[in-house]
């Protein structure tokens, strides 16, 4: 799928560049591309050792098992697949809270921890479970508490009351994810069916 | 309720850091080697994820730079006119699913333009804050663990999103 999607939007770039005359906005496209996924990398790098290793101390001490222990039952309704998985269950709800919290870039570490806890659990690695597609469309209608970004924006803007959106972003984040979840549900089960014949 | 819930975001991370390590510290764990040892795990995914997210980011762009993005939003805004959807959102409506940080440079440039007050201001201000980079987000989590059959993992989260989108236009309507 992401195969397509990728090889259409380079084939989609490069044809109306050569059309429109900006194959040199293009080129120049690819190089900074390239630099740009290694700063990012480089930021995310920091974060993602330093979260890293504070996960592993909590883990440790037993902080994790804590959590899972007090969630399971919303969990185990949500995820069946990892009853019983302390790391993966916590992961998921740690990289949610992060999530939920906005802090963005300590979510994205969170997120890929999470995935990794749910690919042991995978039988066919090369495909994904259904405990990771929830776990992907939640997270990619992520509820948000605060988006603080979105707020420093909206107040460098002038607003008069830049946070005088947030019931409205909850609103909105609450149906998108509740649309995931729903969706989700429409799509296993057809899959299935799909299956059987 | 806004004063203590930014207070409450900035206390997050260093709380949670504190809490953790004390704790660590009070069940008797070395929480330095602990720490170094989790961090060394941290260093191997950041190097898994780097070729996807330049992947990703070369495909978005080449779409943003050809000017074919821009394209695409004026053959779209005769079908937002039909819905009834301000056009002036298209531009975002299409960037936030693929990139973060350019849609975050738009909804500057588009709140400057428009007003953080107004209407559209609102609206794309929603929309940012209450959608994620979907794109991105599904290509850079299943990139990190290797899955290639993601199934309909995008089509679930582009419903999801279109359903944020219509939500945020229709509640900023009828919560000014």
């Amino acid at each position: 799928m992401l195969n397509y999607i990728w090889l259409g939007m380079i084939l989609l770039g490069v044809i109306w560049g050569t059309i429109t005359g900006r194959l040199g906005n293009v080129t120049q496209a690819v190089i900074t591309s390239a630099e740009e996924g290694v700063s990012l990398c480089a930021v995310l790098l920091g974060v993602m050792c330093m979260w890293s290793g504070i996960m592993k101390v909590a883990e440790r001490s037993g902080l994790i098992n804590v959590i899972t222990r007090s969630s399971k039952g919303f969990l185990s309704l949500l995820f069946p697949e990892v009853l019983g998985n302390r790391s993966a269950m916590g992961a998921i709800l740690l990289c949610f809270a992060a999530n939920f919290l906005g802090l963005g870039n300590a979510a994205t570490p969170l997120g890929i921890k999470a995935m990794e806890e749910l690919q042991k659990l995978n039988k066919r690695k090369n495909t994904a479970t259904d405990s990771m597609i929830l776990f992907m469309v939640i997270n990619a209608s992520c509820i948000q508490l605060i988006p603080t970004n979105v707020i420093a924006l909206r107040n460098a803007a002038g607003s008069a009351d830049a946070s005088g959106i947030l019931p409205q972003v909850w609103i909105s984040s609450l149906i998108s994810t509740l649309t995931a979840v729903i969706f989700y549900y429409i799509f296993t089960a057809m899959d299935k069916r799909r299956r059987l014949i | 309720m806004i004063l203590i819930m930014n207070w409450f975001s900035k206390f997050a991370i260093p709380g949670l850091i504190v809490i953790i390590l004390i704790l660590g510290a009070f069940r008797n764990i070395p929480v330095f080697d602990a720490f170094i040892e989790g961090a060394k795990e941290g260093l191997t995914t950041t190097v898994k994820i780097l070729p996807v997210i330049i992947g990703i980011l070369l495909g978005i762009n080449i779409l943003k730079e050809s000017g074919a993005l821009d394209m695409i939003v004026l053959l779209l805004s005769p079908i937002a006119d039909l819905f009834g959807f301000p056009k002036e959102i298209l531009p975002m409506a299409l960037l936030r699913p693929v990139s973060g940080s350019a849609s975050l440079g738009l909804l500057n440039q588009q709140l400057k333009e428009y007003g953080p007050d107004s209407y559209i201001g609102k609206t794309i201000s929603v929309m940012m804050g209450s959608t994620e980079t979907i794109f991105y987000t599904i290509a850079v989590y299943f990139g990190a663990v290797g899955v290639k059959e993601t199934k309909y993992t995008l089509w679930i989260a582009l419903i999801a999103g279109l359903a944020g989108l219509i939500s945020a236009i229709i509640i900023c309507r009828i919560m000014p």
